[in-house]
């Protein structure tokens, strides 16, 4: 068997694991990743990035779909769009491949060996990976697991045929007429929206009484709003019960046994951790549920082996694990570090996006803070109004003591693009004045979030 | 337009190399000749070195501190005015490269060491901000509010962020609350007025101190010194030497102890010959010195420097002591030339009035013997009826124990306690 010694080794080449892996690099340290699929995990290769891409182009087509039904608002008009399905998979696959390139390329810079393979513990310094040409012995002084998570599998709509996960619903040859979605999450809404804007018959089924029930109501009515006006329909309350030629069996809100027609079935219930096989029964980590426990610095129970990204818990976001990962690398160099982040924004990719960072009202109240809150709706944004996008509004959430931001969030189209304020304000310490009294350039949306702050002092200008 | 190269030239015989010290120019100053371009020292001496031409200085050859290789180049003038050397031919590097005009350091007549220290100064750190923070109280279990660049510099200052009263708007911790933090601690209010600091300064250790630095370096790690302490009685010698300070002349100035202590000495390595030695411990030889070279421990503006009286064995009590305050002079305002601050073959070292009861003095290696002189004191001494108030002064004398003895070295300084306490003897022929 090949041997291989190094100072740190990474299992799981996602956003939290080649992160690590790079900045260890940067530091010095002889560092080994290993991953048995592709380099960037499931947010590069079945996440975050192809679906963004997918969606891209049915935000594209939509508007095409509009233009030809007579309904653009400003006089645009097509005429029998159609999309090639198969070509605009191509395309988010080229995509896809051009960011693996550039993740091994990164890592190559960082001097990281990388190792393509399944990896399992022997013990907390011992991980035999078994490659293609044999059976790898690598020994660590350090290990950080960052295996990642795969989709939820619901035991009476097992993946394969018709019923599919988001992986697959990513690679779909072509657009499904009915399209089912079990899970109002994110993930069930953001591909569901797409769909649906690609012509499909949407059906999503949440077991809860609303959609991406993590969003105080505020938030999402707009997407909701906006699902109705694709024509998905929404069964709020409902259960997924079980699939049988081409139907999903649920019982609806009402207690009644109903059939959904559907070509597909897309559960997006969820994720899990991807820790089976790894052999985590050799080191009998304290775990949290499903999750591996972590303390402040992303260290396990044992010592040296360390744990970040989805392995660890929600939120499961790619961001997250990219800091845990830079944090990770940092104290195995030997720099006292512990995660002292004050937000980790998310973002939904629905039609409208949804951005929230830090504590939404309700929960800044549950944690006990007096609070004044601000509201600025987008109707009264110059930019919102001329780029036809008038719906949704910016909130900020603030102490009504002195003032401290503690959440802001947003609905609205291309929000996403303001996370980054809303983050770097909350991460420092930025209190209502501070962003009242910073310009921001006009005309933008994100005068939103200075109108938002000054709604929350008193003197709003522009509303 | 020219170009001349101002090598480093020859300042001193058998030197290979020598330390920059100072600059006086920069780039971009415009130089006339025999305006001062650097300073470099070698074993002992300063050395200025001055430009042989008039122009612009368009490159400096390395940094303080740096040693540089005799002939190596110092200085790249512009020089001004003149034919233009024939599109200075590649090939041929000597016409481009005249040889300076720089005499040996003895006729150079180096000029007073500048008084202002070579090291750069570090800025003061930033005084503690005078503002009050105002306390913000947190709830127990609140995190702190900072920007993540004040959080890194906590972490990294092992400063706990909780215990730091922020100042800044909602209690946020601001860079000058965690810098006052760390420079008064926790309890800032408790010491009003007295802050902590922190501030380093760093001071690059050039020249003649790293000299002296290396010397003693070697001295301590090579020489397993053993001392001595004697003390002498000097009544007599001191009415000796009031006698003869009674009508000082400019051939018979006043004297000090120090030389009827080199008199004493000479006398003593007359018989101990042993003592008077360079020990070249690398090849294993001691090299007996039949002339006597003593060399004087004098303080100056710079730091410790070593003039050498030659042949004290040839020179009476007079002349070693116009030799003395005329080296002392010369090291002082540092003009003493290479010579005069080499070739020592025993070393007095003396503080005067700071002279202390006792020192361990360190060997001025490769010598094997240092004689410190510790300050004069009138003690009650016991004659056997009655206590006398007599004039002390104790001997602390280090020798290298590799080649003397233990009872050598007491030999040696009981030798030095009778002569001095019965100057008469210093003046019978043996």
């Amino acid at each position: 068997m090949e041997e291989i010694a190094c100072r740190l080794l990474v299992i799981g080449a996602g956003p939290g694991g080649y992160v690590c892996a790079i900045r260890a690099g940067q530091l010095g340290i002889d560092t080994v990743i290993v991953e048995r699929g592709r380099l960037g995990g499931s947010c590069l290769n079945v996440g975050c990035i192809p679906s963004k891409a997918l969606i891209h182009v049915a935000d594209e087509f939509e508007v095409l779909s509009t233009a030809a039904a007579g309904k653009s608002a400003f006089g645009l008009t097509a005429h029998a769009p159609k999309v090639d399905f198969a070509k605009a998979v191509v395309w988010k696959d080229e995509i896809v491949h051009r960011l693996n390139n550039g993740v091994a390329g990164l890592l190559r810079k960082a001097r990281v060996k990388i190792v393509h393979g399944e990896a399992r513990f022997r013990d907390g310094k011992t991980v035999v990976v078994e490659t293609e040409t044999g059976s790898t012995l690598i020994r660590a002084e350090a290990v950080v697991i960052a295996a990642g998570s795969a989709p939820v599998e619901l035991p009476f709509l097992p993946f394969g045929g018709d019923i599919i996960s988001s992986t697959e619903a990513l690679s779909l040859a072509e657009v499904p007429k009915r399209l089912a979605v079990v899970g109002g999450g994110y993930i069930g809404l953001e591909l569901g929206t797409a769909f649906a804007k690609f012509g499909a018959k949407v059906t999503v089924v949440e077991a809860l009484p609303r959609i991406l029930p993590l969003y105080d109501e505020e938030l999402t009515a707009p997407v909701a709003r906006r699902l109705h006006e694709l024509g998905v329909e929404v069964l709020a309350g409902a259960k997924a019960e079980g699939a049988e030629s081409g139907k999903l069996r649920i019982t609806n809100g009402n207690g009644q046994a109903k059939k959904i027609a559907a070509d597909k079935i897309l559960v997006t219930v969820g994720r899990t951790p991807a820790v089976a096989g790894l052999g985590l029964e050799e080191l009998v980590l304290d775990m949290d549920g499903r999750f591996i426990r972590i303390g402040e610095r992303c260290e396990t129970s044992m010592r040296g082996v360390y744990a970040i990204g989805d392995v660890t818990g929600e939120p499961m976001l790619a961001h997250r694990a990219m800091a845990q990962g830079e944090m990770v690398a940092e104290i195995v160099a030997g720099l006292p570090r512990a995660w002292d982040k004050r937000c980790i924004p998310a973002i939904c990719f629905t039609d409208p996006e949804i951005v929230s960072a830090g504590l939404s009202p309700d929960e800044a109240r549950a944690a006990g803070h007096e609070i004044k809150v601000g509201q600025f709706p987008f109707s009264a944004n110059g930019r919102a109004m001329s780029r036809h996008a008038e719906r949704g509004f910016v909130r900020v959430v603030a102490r009504a003591d002195h003032n401290l931001v503690l959440g802001v969030q947003a609905v609205g189209q291309g929000i996403s693009e303001l996370a980054a304020a809303f983050g770097l304000a909350i991460e420092m310490g930025a209190t209502l004045e501070d962003i009242a009294g910073t310009i921001h350039a006009h005309p933008t949306m994100g005068e939103g979030l200075q109108e938002a702050a000054l709604k929350a002092l008193g003197h709003a200008l522009h509303i | 337009m020219g170009e001349h190269v101002v090598k480093l030239p020859d300042v001193g015989e058998g030197v290979a190399e020598a330390e920059l010290v100072e600059w006086h120019v920069k780039v971009g100053d415009i130089v006339r000749e025999d305006d001062l371009l650097a300073s470099v020292m070698t074993d002992k001496a300063t050395v200025e070195i001055p430009s042989p031409v008039e122009g612009e200085v368009l490159w400096t050859g390395g940094e303080i501190g740096d040693t540089l290789a005799i002939g190596s180049a110092l200085v790249r003038v512009k020089t001004a005015g003149g034919e233009a050397p024939k599109a200075a031919p590649p090939p041929a590097p000597e016409t481009a490269e005249v040889l300076p005009p720089v005499e040996a350091p003895k006729a150079a007549a180096p000029a007073a060491p500048k008084p202002r220290a070579p090291i750069p100064e570090q800025p003061l750190a930033r005084p503690a901000p005078k503002r009050e923070p105002v306390a913000m109280r947190r709830a127990p279990g609140e995190k702190p509010i900072a920007s993540p660049a004040v959080r890194l510099e906590a972490r990294e200052a092992g400063v706990d962020l909780r215990q730091v009263t922020g100042s800044g708007p909602g209690g946020r911790v601001t860079r000058e609350d965690l810098e006052a933090f760390v420079a008064r601690g926790p309890d800032a209010a408790r010491s009003p007025g007295l802050a902590r600091r922190t501030d380093i300064t760093e001071i690059k250790i050039v020249g003649l101190r790293r000299r002296i630095a290396e010397k003693m370096a070697l001295s301590k790690a090579r020489i397993p010194h053993i001392t001595i302490v004697e003390e002498v009685d000097v009544t007599a010698l001191e009415d000796l030497r009031a006698a003869l300070n009674k009508k000082p002349t400019a051939e018979r100035p006043k004297l000090t102890v120090l030389p009827f202590l080199m008199r004493a000495m000479v006398r003593a390595l007359a018989e101990q010959p042993g003592l008077n030695a360079l020990f070249d411990d690398d090849a294993g030889i001691v090299r007996q010195h039949a002339g006597v070279h003593i060399g004087i421990a004098t303080q100056t503006p710079t730091g410790l420097v070593v003039p050498v009286v030659k042949h004290a064995e040839a020179r009476g009590l007079w002349e070693c002591a116009v030799e003395v305050a005329r080296l002392a002079e010369r090291a002082r305002d540092g003009t003493a030339s290479r010579e005069e601050l080499s070739g020592s073959t025993i070393t007095i070292t003396s503080l005067g009035p700071l002279g202390a009861i006792a020192t361990t003095p360190v060997i001025n290696y490769p010598e094997v013997a240092i004689v410190g002189v510790n300050r004069m004191a009138i003690r009650p001494m016991w004659d056997g009826r009655a206590f006398v108030p007599r004039k002390m002064m104790n001997l602390s004398s280090s020798f290298d124990h590799r080649v003397i003895d233990g009872w050598d070295a007491a030999v040696f300084v009981q030798r030095l306690k009778e002569l001095l306490e019965t100057p008469a003897m210093l003046f019978v022929d043996a």
